[in-house]
C-alpha cells in the first residue's frame, strides 16, 4: 500500500530565499498528520509542491504513489486542497461552485455527492446564494467542501480555521474527524497549536525549510522536560524562588520546574517565608512547549 | 472524463451572468458607430464602387466586435482570477495544459461569435447587407476570435494588473483593429499605407470576412485565410509554450 503522501528531498529557491531545504517527510494512508512552522517556515510551498502549484526545483513527491510531475493527473485527482487564503468566484453560487469544482476533477452528475457535502458543512440553505453574499465564516466552508467535492483521499488543510469563530472551528473539526475516521489522510497546518495537539497522531516542524522534528505527538510532548507551577499568593515569592519564574503576571506567577519533585520543595519555600497560598495549579507542557522547545534547539 | 468541457463551460457561463456587459455594451457600440458614420458619409463614400457605405461598414463593425470581445474574454477572466486568487481552482484540478488553452479560447470564440451575431441582428435591418458567400465568413469569424482568445490569454498570463491588459488592448489590439479596414477599404489609403497594412493580420481576418458578405476583398479570401491561420498557428503555439511552461500561474 503506497504512502497518502511521500516526499523525497524536496528542494525550491525563491531567487536568494532557499524555501524548502531537502525536505524528506512520509505520511501513511488514514493518518491525521500535522504540520507546523512559523510564519516563512515552508509550510504552504510544501503544500503547493504537493498540489502542482510550485514546481520542485530538486526532489520528487508522490500523493497515493503517484508522482506530482509525471503523473499529475492521478495525483491530483488524489488530493484536495483548502487553500490558506479566503479566494472565491463573485460570478457563481454556491451550488455552481461545488458542481463546476467537480466537474474540473472529471466526476459527472454529481448532484447526491455536492448536497450532502453542503449538508454536512451546514450549507444548504445558502446553496443558490451568490458567493459575493456569503460570510466569511461561510466562504471558508466552501472551501472546505470544494477540497472535498472529487472524494480525493488524502485532504491539505492549510490553516483552514485562521480568523474562524468558535462554532465553525468545532463544526469543521467534528466533520474534518469523520472524514479521518471514515479512511482519508488528513494534513494540517495551523497556528492553533492545541487543535493540532488534539487532533493529529504525528506531527513535524519546520524551519527555514528544513523538518527539525518528526514524531507522534506524545513522544513531542515527552520532550519537554520541564513543568509550570501557578501560584496567587499573598505576599512576596521568596528571593530563592525567583530564578524558576517564568512568564509570570500581575496576577500569578509562574515558576518553571524540572520535575514533580521540585514542587513540594518550593511550596515548602513559600511557606517559610510566611505566604499565603490563595490559587494554585499545575500546568502540563502542552504542544506549544514542545514546539517553542523544538524552534529554541534547532 | 476530462474537465476540459467543464471549463469551458463555467467560462461561457461567466460572461453569460453579465450579459449585459458583455454582449449588450458592445451591440450599443457598434450600433452607435454605425448610425454615426452612416450619418456622416453615407451618399458621400461608395466603396468597391458600388457597395453603399453604412453597408460597407457593417460586417467590419461585427468583426471589430468579435474580435474585441474574444479579447476581453480570456484577459479579463484570467486578470481578475489571478488578482483575486480563486485562479487556484483551475490550477489545483487534473486539466491539461492544452485543455486549459483550449477551454478559454473555445469560450473566447464563443463570446466573438455572440457578440457579432448580436451586432448582425441589431445593424442588418438598418442597411441590408449582402451575404455573396456565405461559407467564408465562419472560418474568418472562427479563427480571428481564437487568434484574439489566444492573445487574451497571453495578456491575461503575463499581467499582474488591471491596467496592464487595458494597455494591451489600448496600445495593441485598438490600433490593429480600427487600422486593419473596419472603416475603410485600404485600396483608399496612400500606396505606403496600403503596403504597411498587410503587415497588420487583423487586416486579412476583416477583408477576407467582408468578402463573404460582398463578394468583393483587397485580397483574394484563400491568402486571407491562410495568413490568418498561420498567425493563428504562431499565437497558439507561444501560449501554450506560455502554459506548459508554467509562467506566472506554477512557480
Amino acid at each position: 500500500m503506497p504512502a497518502a503522501i511521500e516526499i523525497r528531498d524536496v528542494h525550491k529557491r525563491f531567487g536568494e530565499l532557499h524555501a524548502l531545504s531537502g525536505i524528506d517527510l512520509e505520511v501513511p494512508q488514514g493518518e491525521f498528520f500535522g504540520l507546523l512552522g512559523p510564519n516563512g517556515a515552508g509550510k504552504t510551498t510544501l503544500i503547493s509542491v504537493l498540489a502542482g502549484l510550485v514546481r520542485a526545483d530538486r526532489g520528487s513527491a508522490r500523493v497515493m504513489g503517484r508522482d506530482v510531475r509525471t503523473d499529475y493527473r492521478a495525483a491530483r485527482r488524489s488530493l484536495g486542497v483548502v487553500p490558506q487564503e479566503l479566494v472565491f468566484d463573485p460570478f457563481f453560487t454556491v451550488r455552481e461552485t461545488l458542481r463546476i469544482q467537480s466537474g474540473y476533477f472529471g466526476m459527472r452528475d454529481n448532484r447526491a455527492w455536492v448536497d450532502e457535502v453542503m449538508h454536512n458543512l451546514d450549507l444548504a440553505s445558502k446553496a443558490d446564494v451568490n458567493m459575493r453574499s456569503l460570510s466569511g465564516g461561510m466562504k471558508r466552508r466552501v472551501l472546505v467542501a470544494q477540497a472535498l467535492v472529487h472524494k480525493p483521499p488524502v485532504i491539505v488543510l492549510d490553516e483552514p480555521t485562521a480568523g474562524v469563530d468558535v462554532e465553525l472551528r468545532q463544526a469543521l473539526w467534528q466533520f474534518i474527524r469523520r472524514l479521518n475516521r471514515d479512511g482519508h489522510t488528513i494534513v494540517l497546518t495551523t497556528h492553533y497549536l492545541e487543535e493540532a495537539e488534539a487532533l493529529c497522531a504525528r506531527i513535524a516542524m519546520l524551519k527555514q525549510g528544513r523538518v527539525v522534528a518528526l514524531d507522534s505527538t506524545a513522544n513531542l510532548l515527552k520532550r519537554v522536560h520541564h513543568l509550570l507551577l501557578r501560584l496567587r499568593l499573598v505576599g512576596q515569592l521568596p528571593e530563592e524562588l525567583r530564578p524558576l519564574e517564568h512568564g509570570s503576571t500581575a496576577e500569578a506567577h509562574v515558576l518553571r520546574l524540572k520535575s514533580f519533585d521540585d514542587v513540594e520543595p518550593a511550596l515548602a519555600s513559600v511557606r517559610r517565608a510566611g505566604c499565603r497560598i490563595e490559587d494554585m495549579e499545575l500546568v502540563q507542557p502542552d504542544l506549544e512547549d514542545a514546539f517553542v522547545e523544538v524552534m529554541r534547539r534547532s | 472524463m476530462s474537465g476540459f468541457p467543464t471549463l469551458l463551460y463555467k467560462e461561457v457561463l461567466r460572461f453569460w451572468k453579465v450579459s449585459t456587459q458583455t454582449i449588450g455594451a458592445p451591440v450599443l457600440t457598434a450600433a452607435l458607430f454605425l448610425f454615426i458614420f452612416g450619418h456622416v458619409l453615407e451618399g458621400r463614400v461608395r466603396m468597391y464602387d458600388s457597395v453603399p457605405y453604412t453597408a460597407f461598414l457593417v460586417p467590419g463593425l461585427v468583426m471589430m466586435s468579435v474580435l474585441q470581445n474574444a479579447f476581453a474574454n480570456t484577459s479579463s477572466s484570467l486578470i481578475q482570477s489571478k488578482i483575486t486568487g480563486n485562479i487556484i481552482f483551475v490550477l489545483l484540478p487534473p486539466l491539461a495544459y492544452w485543455e486549459f488553452f483550449a477551454a478559454y479560447v473555445l469560450a473566447a470564440v464563443v463570446r466573438g461569435m455572440v457578440v457579432g451575431t448580436a451586432v448582425l441582428l441589431v445593424t442588418l435591418p438598418f442597411v441590408g447587407a449582402e451575404f455573396r458567400h456565405p461559407l467564408w465568413i465562419l472560418p474568418f469569424a472562427f479563427c480571428g476570435s481564437a487568434v484574439l482568445g489566444a492573445l487574451g490569454m497571453m495578456a491575461g498570463i503575463w499581467a499582474e494588473k488591471i491596467d496592464q491588459v487595458a494597455s494591451f488592448q489600448n496600445f495593441l489590439i485598438m490600433p490593429l483593429t480600427f487600422l486593419s479596414g473596419v472603416f475603410y477599404s485600404i485600396h483608399s489609403l496612400p500606396e505606403f499605407w496600403q503596403g504597411l497594412s498587410h503587415f497588420n493580420p487583423f487586416f486579412y481576418m476583416i477583408d477576407g470576412f467582408r468578402y463573404g458578405f460582398f463578394g468583393v476583398s483587397d485580397v483574394h479570401p484563400v491568402r486571407s485565410l491562410a495568413v490568418v491561420a498561420a498567425f493563428l498557428g504562431v499565437v497558439s503555439a507561444l501560449t501554450l509554450a506560455m502554459l506548459r511552461s508554467g509562467y506566472k500561474l506554477r512557480h
